[in-house]
Protein backbone atom coordinates (compact mmCIF):
# COMPACT_ATOMS: atom_id res chain seq x y z
CA UNK A 1 0.00 0.00 0.00
CA UNK A 2 1.07 3.95 -0.92
CA UNK A 3 2.42 5.60 2.06
CA UNK A 4 -0.05 8.00 2.58
CA UNK A 5 -0.13 8.96 6.52
CA UNK A 6 0.58 10.96 8.57
CA UNK A 7 -2.22 13.23 7.54
CA UNK A 8 -1.69 16.38 9.51
CA UNK A 9 -3.77 19.44 10.10
CA UNK A 10 -2.57 22.77 11.12
CA UNK A 11 -5.26 25.41 11.77
CA UNK A 12 -7.49 23.59 9.00
CA UNK A 13 -10.54 25.67 8.62
CA UNK A 14 -13.41 25.15 7.04
CA UNK A 15 -16.35 27.40 5.99
CA UNK A 16 -19.83 27.49 4.83
CA UNK A 17 -21.49 30.67 3.87
CA UNK A 18 -19.13 32.77 5.36
CA UNK A 19 -19.43 30.96 8.64
CA UNK A 20 -16.61 28.88 9.93
CA UNK A 21 -18.43 25.13 10.18
CA UNK A 22 -14.91 23.41 11.29
CA UNK A 23 -11.47 24.58 13.21
CA UNK A 24 -9.05 25.96 13.60
CA UNK A 25 -8.06 22.38 13.84
CA UNK A 26 -4.91 20.60 14.87
CA UNK A 27 -5.08 17.04 13.86
CA UNK A 28 -2.48 13.76 13.05
CA UNK A 29 -3.74 10.71 11.80
CA UNK A 30 -1.06 8.22 11.68
CA UNK A 31 -0.53 4.26 12.02
CA UNK A 32 -2.97 1.36 11.66
CA UNK A 33 -6.69 1.13 13.54
CA UNK A 34 -10.35 2.78 13.66
CA UNK A 35 -10.15 6.91 14.61
CA UNK A 36 -13.73 7.32 15.28
CA UNK A 37 -14.98 11.06 15.53
CA UNK A 38 -17.91 11.88 18.07
CA UNK A 39 -19.89 14.75 18.77
CA UNK A 40 -23.70 16.23 18.36
CA UNK A 41 -25.37 16.79 15.18
CA UNK A 42 -23.93 20.12 13.53
CA UNK A 43 -20.81 19.61 15.57
CA UNK A 44 -18.58 19.67 12.11
CA UNK A 45 -17.74 15.77 11.90
CA UNK A 46 -19.07 15.72 8.17
CA UNK A 47 -16.72 18.81 7.23
CA UNK A 48 -14.09 17.44 9.43
CA UNK A 49 -14.19 14.34 6.99
CA UNK A 50 -14.24 16.30 3.71
CA UNK A 51 -11.45 18.69 4.57
CA UNK A 52 -9.09 15.91 5.21
CA UNK A 53 -10.17 13.75 2.28
CA UNK A 54 -9.78 16.93 0.07
CA UNK A 55 -13.52 17.94 -1.35
CA UNK A 56 -14.24 20.59 1.20
CA UNK A 57 -12.35 23.93 0.32
CA UNK A 58 -9.56 25.01 2.80
CA UNK A 59 -10.89 27.99 4.28
CA UNK A 60 -7.56 28.20 6.05
CA UNK A 61 -4.62 25.90 7.26
CA UNK A 62 -3.55 23.37 5.40
CA UNK A 63 -3.60 19.64 4.74
CA UNK A 64 -0.56 17.77 4.04
CA UNK A 65 0.23 14.10 3.31
CA UNK A 66 3.39 11.82 3.42
CA UNK A 67 2.81 12.02 -0.34
CA UNK A 68 2.10 14.12 -3.08
CA UNK A 69 -1.96 15.42 -3.05
CA UNK A 70 -2.52 13.39 -6.40
CA UNK A 71 -0.74 10.18 -4.86
CA UNK A 72 -3.21 10.70 -1.90
CA UNK A 73 -6.44 11.70 -3.65
CA UNK A 74 -5.88 8.50 -5.47
CA UNK A 75 -4.92 6.09 -2.66
CA UNK A 76 -7.99 7.08 -0.56
CA UNK A 77 -12.11 6.50 -0.74
CA UNK A 78 -14.96 8.06 0.77
CA UNK A 79 -18.43 6.64 1.67
CA UNK A 80 -21.00 8.47 2.59
CA UNK A 81 -24.18 8.82 4.46
CA UNK A 82 -26.67 8.63 1.93
CA UNK A 83 -24.79 6.08 -0.55
CA UNK A 84 -24.69 7.44 -3.80
CA UNK A 85 -25.27 4.81 -6.53
CA UNK A 86 -24.68 4.81 -10.29
CA UNK A 87 -27.60 3.72 -12.40
CA UNK A 88 -26.27 1.13 -13.37
CA UNK A 89 -25.99 -2.82 -11.73
CA UNK A 90 -24.33 -3.81 -8.54
CA UNK A 91 -21.25 -5.74 -10.51
CA UNK A 92 -21.17 -2.06 -12.61
CA UNK A 93 -21.16 -0.29 -9.55
CA UNK A 94 -18.23 -2.03 -7.89
CA UNK A 95 -16.31 -2.22 -11.31
CA UNK A 96 -16.66 1.74 -12.17
CA UNK A 97 -13.78 2.41 -9.96
CA UNK A 98 -11.28 -0.26 -11.36
CA UNK A 99 -12.70 1.10 -14.85
CA UNK A 100 -11.24 4.57 -14.46
CA UNK A 101 -8.15 3.58 -13.33
CA UNK A 102 -8.11 1.48 -16.60
CA UNK A 103 -8.38 -1.93 -15.82
CA UNK A 104 -9.94 -3.53 -18.56
CA UNK A 105 -13.68 -4.88 -18.60
CA UNK A 106 -13.50 -8.16 -18.15
CA UNK A 107 -11.09 -7.74 -15.46
CA UNK A 108 -12.82 -4.78 -13.53
CA UNK A 109 -15.93 -6.85 -14.03
CA UNK A 110 -14.15 -10.31 -12.33
CA UNK A 111 -12.73 -8.22 -9.52
CA UNK A 112 -16.60 -6.47 -8.67
CA UNK A 113 -17.97 -10.22 -8.95
CA UNK A 114 -15.17 -10.86 -6.45
CA UNK A 115 -15.89 -8.05 -4.15
CA UNK A 116 -19.86 -8.74 -4.45
CA UNK A 117 -19.44 -12.43 -3.17
CA UNK A 118 -17.30 -11.18 -0.38
CA UNK A 119 -20.03 -8.19 0.97
CA UNK A 120 -22.74 -10.55 -0.01
CA UNK A 121 -24.66 -8.87 -2.68
CA UNK A 122 -23.20 -12.17 -5.12
CA UNK A 123 -26.70 -12.99 -5.74
CA UNK A 124 -27.91 -9.91 -7.22
CA UNK A 125 -25.37 -8.72 -9.12
CA UNK A 126 -27.48 -8.05 -12.19
CA UNK A 127 -29.56 -6.03 -10.08
CA UNK A 128 -30.30 -2.06 -10.48
CA UNK A 129 -28.36 -0.56 -7.72
CA UNK A 130 -30.72 2.30 -6.77
CA UNK A 131 -33.48 -0.05 -5.72
CA UNK A 132 -32.03 -2.26 -3.58
CA UNK A 133 -32.11 -1.34 0.35
CA UNK A 134 -30.61 0.61 2.56
CA UNK A 135 -28.27 -1.93 3.68
CA UNK A 136 -27.61 -3.22 0.29
CA UNK A 137 -27.08 -0.12 -0.61
CA UNK A 138 -24.62 0.76 2.10
CA UNK A 139 -22.37 -2.90 1.60
CA UNK A 140 -22.40 -1.45 -2.34
CA UNK A 141 -20.85 1.56 -1.43
CA UNK A 142 -18.64 0.43 1.03
CA UNK A 143 -17.24 -2.55 -1.27
CA UNK A 144 -16.90 0.50 -4.50
CA UNK A 145 -14.92 1.86 -2.01
CA UNK A 146 -12.71 -0.63 -0.74
CA UNK A 147 -12.04 -2.27 -4.51
CA UNK A 148 -9.00 -0.32 -5.12
CA UNK A 149 -7.32 -0.95 -2.11
CA UNK A 150 -7.18 2.34 -0.66
CA UNK A 151 -4.96 3.10 1.79
CA UNK A 152 -7.32 5.10 4.18
CA UNK A 153 -10.88 5.09 3.88
CA UNK A 154 -13.39 7.90 5.48
CA UNK A 155 -17.00 6.77 5.91
CA UNK A 156 -19.33 9.50 7.63
CA UNK A 157 -22.12 7.18 9.74
CA UNK A 158 -22.09 4.39 7.49
CA UNK A 159 -24.42 2.77 9.66
CA UNK A 160 -26.91 5.40 9.81
CA UNK A 161 -30.26 4.02 9.45
CA UNK A 162 -29.36 0.23 9.58
CA UNK A 163 -30.54 -2.59 11.73
CA UNK A 164 -28.68 -4.83 14.03
CA UNK A 165 -27.92 -7.07 11.62
CA UNK A 166 -27.41 -5.01 8.72
CA UNK A 167 -24.65 -2.99 11.13
CA UNK A 168 -23.12 -5.90 12.19
CA UNK A 169 -22.44 -6.82 8.02
CA UNK A 170 -21.13 -3.11 7.59
CA UNK A 171 -18.64 -3.93 10.96
CA UNK A 172 -17.58 -7.06 9.43
CA UNK A 173 -16.49 -5.53 6.37
CA UNK A 174 -14.81 -2.46 8.13
CA UNK A 175 -12.79 -5.25 10.35
CA UNK A 176 -11.50 -6.96 7.35
CA UNK A 177 -10.53 -4.52 5.49
CA UNK A 178 -8.70 -3.03 8.86
CA UNK A 179 -7.16 -6.31 8.79
CA UNK A 180 -5.85 -5.92 4.81
CA UNK A 181 -4.05 -2.69 6.25
CA UNK A 182 -6.51 0.36 5.45
CA UNK A 183 -7.03 2.61 7.60
CA UNK A 184 -10.27 3.98 8.32
CA UNK A 185 -11.76 6.92 10.00
CA UNK A 186 -15.41 7.44 10.93
CA UNK A 187 -18.23 9.50 12.25
CA UNK A 188 -21.01 7.77 14.30
CA UNK A 189 -23.59 8.70 16.29
CA UNK A 190 -23.92 5.24 17.87
CA UNK A 191 -21.03 5.09 20.63
CA UNK A 192 -21.86 1.02 21.05
CA UNK A 193 -20.28 0.98 17.53
CA UNK A 194 -17.54 3.43 18.37
CA UNK A 195 -16.58 1.34 21.75
CA UNK A 196 -17.15 -1.86 19.40
CA UNK A 197 -14.61 -0.53 16.42
CA UNK A 198 -12.41 2.14 17.76
CA UNK A 199 -8.73 2.57 18.50
CA UNK A 200 -8.95 6.24 19.57
CA UNK A 201 -11.82 8.95 19.91
CA UNK A 202 -12.06 12.71 18.36
CA UNK A 203 -14.77 14.34 20.31
CA UNK A 204 -15.88 17.50 18.18
CA UNK A 205 -18.02 20.09 19.35
CA UNK A 206 -18.61 23.68 17.90
CA UNK A 207 -15.99 22.87 15.27
CA UNK A 208 -13.21 22.21 17.07
CA UNK A 209 -11.53 19.21 18.63
CA UNK A 210 -12.61 18.77 22.27
CA UNK A 211 -10.76 15.63 23.30
CA UNK A 212 -8.74 12.82 21.25
CA UNK A 213 -7.35 10.26 22.90
CA UNK A 214 -7.49 6.23 23.12
CA UNK A 215 -11.23 4.95 23.39
CA UNK A 216 -10.80 3.73 26.72
CA UNK A 217 -9.74 6.69 28.52
CA UNK A 218 -12.07 8.52 26.44
CA UNK A 219 -14.73 6.87 27.49
CA UNK A 220 -13.87 5.81 30.81
CA UNK A 221 -12.47 9.11 31.98
CA UNK A 222 -13.42 11.68 29.53
CA UNK A 223 -11.58 14.95 30.42
CA UNK A 224 -13.76 17.62 29.81
CA UNK A 225 -17.79 18.36 30.98
CA UNK A 226 -19.27 18.20 27.47
CA UNK A 227 -17.65 15.03 26.59
CA UNK A 228 -18.73 13.90 30.44
CA UNK A 229 -22.76 14.96 29.80
CA UNK A 230 -21.91 13.96 25.76
CA UNK A 231 -21.46 10.64 26.91
CA UNK A 232 -24.30 10.62 29.54
CA UNK A 233 -26.49 11.12 26.81
CA UNK A 234 -27.24 14.54 27.74
CA UNK A 235 -27.89 17.39 24.94
CA UNK A 236 -24.76 18.79 24.61
CA UNK A 237 -25.05 22.02 21.72
CA UNK B 1 -65.29 16.76 -42.43
CA UNK B 2 -65.61 15.15 -46.05
CA UNK B 3 -62.08 16.33 -46.52
CA UNK B 4 -60.82 14.37 -43.27
CA UNK B 5 -62.60 11.20 -44.09
CA UNK B 6 -61.32 11.93 -47.94
CA UNK B 7 -57.42 12.03 -46.09
CA UNK B 8 -57.80 8.97 -44.16
CA UNK B 9 -58.87 6.93 -47.00
CA UNK B 10 -56.20 8.17 -49.70
CA UNK B 11 -53.65 7.72 -47.19
CA UNK B 12 -54.71 4.00 -46.92
CA UNK B 13 -55.10 3.66 -50.84
CA UNK B 14 -51.72 5.58 -50.95
CA UNK B 15 -49.95 2.87 -48.58
CA UNK B 16 -51.67 -0.26 -49.94
CA UNK B 17 -50.45 0.84 -53.32
CA UNK B 18 -47.10 1.93 -52.23
CA UNK B 19 -47.02 4.97 -54.24
CA UNK B 20 -43.77 5.35 -55.45
CA UNK B 21 -44.02 9.13 -55.14
CA UNK B 22 -45.00 8.59 -51.19
CA UNK B 23 -42.49 6.19 -50.91
CA UNK B 24 -39.63 8.62 -52.18
CA UNK B 25 -40.71 11.79 -50.34
CA UNK B 26 -41.28 9.49 -47.08
CA UNK B 27 -37.43 7.72 -47.08
CA UNK B 28 -35.97 11.61 -48.00
CA UNK B 29 -38.02 12.99 -44.99
CA UNK B 30 -36.67 9.90 -43.34
CA UNK B 31 -33.17 10.59 -44.50
CA UNK B 32 -33.00 14.27 -43.67
CA UNK B 33 -34.23 14.17 -40.47
CA UNK B 34 -32.39 11.03 -39.14
CA UNK B 35 -29.06 12.46 -40.56
CA UNK B 36 -30.30 15.67 -38.96
CA UNK B 37 -30.59 14.50 -35.75
CA UNK B 38 -27.81 12.11 -35.50
CA UNK B 39 -25.58 15.09 -36.24
CA UNK B 40 -27.55 16.89 -33.89
CA UNK B 41 -26.85 14.89 -31.02
CA UNK B 42 -23.19 14.48 -31.41
CA UNK B 43 -22.88 17.90 -31.18
CA UNK B 44 -25.52 18.17 -28.41
CA UNK B 45 -24.97 15.73 -26.00
CA UNK B 46 -21.01 16.67 -24.90
CA UNK B 47 -22.70 20.45 -25.00
CA UNK B 48 -25.06 19.66 -22.32
CA UNK B 49 -22.35 17.40 -20.44
CA UNK B 50 -19.85 20.24 -21.05
CA UNK B 51 -22.54 22.81 -19.61
CA UNK B 52 -23.18 20.17 -16.57
CA UNK B 53 -19.91 19.76 -14.93
CA UNK B 54 -17.41 22.37 -16.27
CA UNK B 55 -17.81 26.05 -14.29
CA UNK B 56 -16.73 28.81 -16.45
CA UNK B 57 -17.36 32.46 -15.63
CA UNK B 58 -20.28 32.87 -18.72
CA UNK B 59 -21.92 29.80 -18.27
CA UNK B 60 -25.49 30.68 -16.95
CA UNK B 61 -25.51 33.08 -20.40
CA UNK B 62 -25.05 30.46 -22.66
CA UNK B 63 -27.50 28.22 -20.70
CA UNK B 64 -29.74 30.99 -21.04
CA UNK B 65 -29.32 31.92 -24.59
CA UNK B 66 -29.35 28.02 -25.39
CA UNK B 67 -32.43 28.01 -24.08
CA UNK B 68 -33.82 31.23 -25.39
CA UNK B 69 -32.45 29.35 -28.89
CA UNK B 70 -35.33 26.41 -28.35
CA UNK B 71 -37.29 28.95 -29.84
CA UNK B 72 -35.87 29.82 -32.88
CA UNK B 73 -37.70 30.86 -36.07
CA UNK B 74 -37.43 28.08 -38.65
CA UNK B 75 -37.85 30.07 -41.11
CA UNK B 76 -35.39 32.76 -40.10
CA UNK B 77 -32.66 30.03 -39.91
CA UNK B 78 -33.80 29.40 -43.25
CA UNK B 79 -33.03 32.86 -44.56
CA UNK B 80 -29.78 32.87 -43.06
CA UNK B 81 -28.38 29.04 -43.78
CA UNK B 82 -30.00 30.63 -47.61
CA UNK B 83 -27.95 33.76 -47.80
CA UNK B 84 -24.58 31.49 -46.38
CA UNK B 85 -25.18 28.64 -49.28
CA UNK B 86 -26.40 31.10 -52.06
CA UNK B 87 -24.01 31.79 -54.65
CA UNK B 88 -23.22 35.16 -53.46
CA UNK B 89 -22.78 33.89 -49.85
CA UNK B 90 -19.48 32.73 -47.87
CA UNK B 91 -20.24 28.51 -48.38
CA UNK B 92 -21.96 28.94 -52.18
CA UNK B 93 -18.72 27.48 -53.72
CA UNK B 94 -19.89 24.12 -52.14
CA UNK B 95 -23.02 24.08 -54.08
CA UNK B 96 -25.11 23.02 -51.31
CA UNK B 97 -28.23 25.15 -51.83
CA UNK B 98 -31.86 23.26 -53.11
CA UNK B 99 -29.74 19.91 -51.88
CA UNK B 100 -30.86 17.87 -48.99
CA UNK B 101 -27.38 18.63 -47.57
CA UNK B 102 -28.52 22.38 -47.38
CA UNK B 103 -32.06 20.81 -45.47
CA UNK B 104 -30.02 18.94 -43.21
CA UNK B 105 -27.43 21.98 -42.20
CA UNK B 106 -30.78 23.86 -41.38
CA UNK B 107 -32.46 21.27 -39.40
CA UNK B 108 -29.44 21.17 -37.03
CA UNK B 109 -29.32 24.69 -36.79
CA UNK B 110 -33.11 24.25 -35.42
CA UNK B 111 -32.93 21.06 -33.13
CA UNK B 112 -29.08 21.30 -31.45
CA UNK B 113 -30.05 23.76 -28.88
CA UNK B 114 -34.09 22.22 -28.49
CA UNK B 115 -31.78 18.88 -27.82
CA UNK B 116 -28.74 19.84 -25.82
CA UNK B 117 -31.41 21.95 -23.46
CA UNK B 118 -33.57 19.16 -22.71
CA UNK B 119 -30.44 17.03 -22.07
CA UNK B 120 -28.97 19.68 -20.22
CA UNK B 121 -31.89 19.89 -17.57
CA UNK B 122 -31.75 15.37 -17.37
CA UNK B 123 -27.51 15.79 -16.90
CA UNK B 124 -28.19 18.57 -14.26
CA UNK B 125 -30.04 16.57 -12.33
CA UNK B 126 -28.24 13.36 -12.50
CA UNK B 127 -25.10 15.50 -11.76
CA UNK B 128 -26.37 16.93 -8.37
CA UNK B 129 -26.86 13.09 -7.46
CA UNK B 130 -23.70 11.99 -8.61
CA UNK B 131 -21.68 15.04 -7.77
CA UNK B 132 -20.22 14.04 -4.31
CA UNK B 133 -19.26 10.76 -5.58
CA UNK B 134 -17.40 11.58 -8.52
CA UNK B 135 -15.65 14.44 -6.99
CA UNK B 136 -14.97 12.14 -4.31
CA UNK B 137 -13.53 9.65 -7.11
CA UNK B 138 -11.22 12.30 -8.02
CA UNK B 139 -12.64 11.55 -11.69
CA UNK B 140 -11.27 14.41 -14.69
CA UNK B 141 -13.83 16.30 -16.65
CA UNK B 142 -14.00 13.93 -19.45
CA UNK B 143 -14.93 11.47 -17.64
CA UNK B 144 -17.73 12.82 -15.52
CA UNK B 145 -19.14 13.95 -18.84
CA UNK B 146 -18.78 10.08 -20.20
CA UNK B 147 -19.87 8.88 -17.00
CA UNK B 148 -23.33 10.82 -16.85
CA UNK B 149 -23.94 10.57 -20.55
CA UNK B 150 -24.08 6.99 -20.15
CA UNK B 151 -26.00 6.63 -17.13
CA UNK B 152 -28.89 9.59 -18.83
CA UNK B 153 -29.10 7.53 -21.88
CA UNK B 154 -32.32 7.04 -21.63
CA UNK B 155 -33.33 10.42 -20.72
CA UNK B 156 -30.84 11.53 -23.58
CA UNK B 157 -33.35 9.09 -25.89
CA UNK B 158 -35.99 11.19 -24.87
CA UNK B 159 -34.26 15.14 -25.56
CA UNK B 160 -33.23 13.10 -29.43
CA UNK B 161 -36.76 11.93 -29.53
CA UNK B 162 -37.79 15.66 -29.08
CA UNK B 163 -35.61 16.63 -31.66
CA UNK B 164 -36.49 14.39 -33.98
CA UNK B 165 -39.98 15.43 -34.02
CA UNK B 166 -39.53 18.94 -34.04
CA UNK B 167 -37.00 17.86 -37.38
CA UNK B 168 -39.44 15.94 -38.85
CA UNK B 169 -42.42 18.56 -38.62
CA UNK B 170 -40.39 21.04 -39.60
CA UNK B 171 -41.57 23.07 -42.60
CA UNK B 172 -40.37 26.48 -43.09
CA UNK B 173 -36.36 26.41 -43.53
CA UNK B 174 -36.03 23.68 -45.29
CA UNK B 175 -38.75 24.78 -48.00
CA UNK B 176 -36.56 28.00 -47.91
CA UNK B 177 -32.88 26.10 -48.36
CA UNK B 178 -34.58 22.81 -50.19
CA UNK B 179 -36.68 24.45 -52.39
CA UNK B 180 -39.14 21.42 -52.86
CA UNK B 181 -38.08 20.18 -55.93
CA UNK B 182 -39.46 17.01 -57.33
CA UNK B 183 -37.17 14.35 -56.94
CA UNK B 184 -34.63 16.19 -55.46
CA UNK B 185 -35.36 17.95 -51.72
CA UNK B 186 -39.25 17.36 -51.54
CA UNK B 187 -40.26 15.83 -48.52
CA UNK B 188 -43.78 14.81 -46.44
CA UNK B 189 -43.76 18.33 -44.49
CA UNK B 190 -43.20 20.66 -47.74
CA UNK B 191 -45.23 18.38 -50.30
CA UNK B 192 -48.05 18.82 -47.41
CA UNK B 193 -47.77 22.67 -48.08
CA UNK B 194 -47.26 22.11 -51.98
CA UNK B 195 -51.02 20.35 -51.73
CA UNK B 196 -52.58 22.54 -49.40
CA UNK B 197 -51.72 25.89 -51.50
CA UNK B 198 -53.15 23.84 -54.91
CA UNK B 199 -56.33 23.35 -52.96
CA UNK B 200 -55.80 19.43 -52.55
CA UNK B 201 -56.78 19.06 -49.00
CA UNK B 202 -57.63 15.28 -49.35
CA UNK B 203 -54.05 14.84 -50.43
CA UNK B 204 -52.28 17.19 -48.07
CA UNK B 205 -54.30 15.31 -45.28
CA UNK B 206 -53.18 11.74 -46.59
CA UNK B 207 -49.43 13.28 -46.53
CA UNK B 208 -50.10 14.03 -43.03
CA UNK B 209 -50.92 10.88 -41.66
CA UNK B 210 -48.56 9.47 -42.93
CA UNK B 211 -46.19 11.74 -41.47
CA UNK B 212 -48.04 11.06 -37.89
CA UNK B 213 -48.26 7.51 -38.40
CA UNK B 214 -44.07 7.53 -39.16
CA UNK B 215 -43.61 9.93 -36.40
CA UNK B 216 -45.39 8.00 -34.12
CA UNK B 217 -43.68 4.80 -35.16
CA UNK B 218 -40.34 5.93 -35.13
CA UNK B 219 -40.75 7.00 -31.48
CA UNK B 220 -41.87 3.89 -30.85
CA UNK B 221 -39.48 2.08 -32.56
CA UNK B 222 -36.59 3.81 -30.13
CA UNK B 223 -38.23 3.57 -27.06
CA UNK B 224 -38.47 -0.36 -27.77
CA UNK B 225 -34.82 -0.81 -28.77
CA UNK B 226 -33.90 1.80 -25.95
CA UNK B 227 -35.96 -0.17 -23.84
CA UNK B 228 -37.09 2.85 -22.04
CA UNK B 229 -38.58 2.04 -18.53
CA UNK B 230 -37.47 -1.86 -18.38
CA UNK B 231 -34.69 -1.85 -15.94
CA UNK B 232 -35.60 -0.52 -12.59
CA UNK B 233 -36.16 3.15 -11.69
CA UNK B 234 -34.43 4.80 -14.71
Amino acid sequence: MTQLLPLVLQNATARYRRTTVVGPIDLTVDGTGITVVLGPNGSGKTSLLRMMHGTARLAGGSVTWACDMATARANQAFVFQQPIMLRRSVLENLAYPLRLRGLNKSKALDQAADWADRVGLGAILTRPAPVLSGGEQQKLALARALITAPSLVFLDEPCAALDGKATREIETILTEALAAGTRLVLTTHDMGQARRLADDVIFLLRGKIHEHGCTKLFFDHPKTSEARAFLKGDIVE
Amino acid sequence: MGDLWLGIWQACVLVASADADLIEISLRSLQVTLTALVLASFLAFPLAALLTVRRFRSRRLVIAVLNALMGLPPVVVGLLVYVLLSRAGPFGVLGLLFTPTAMIIAQVIIIVPLIASVAHQSLRDLWHDYHDLLISLNVTQWQKMRTLLWDARRALLTAALAGFGRAMGEVGAIMIVGGNIDHATRVLTTAIALETGRGDFALALALGFVLIAMTVLINLAIHWLGRTEREGRW
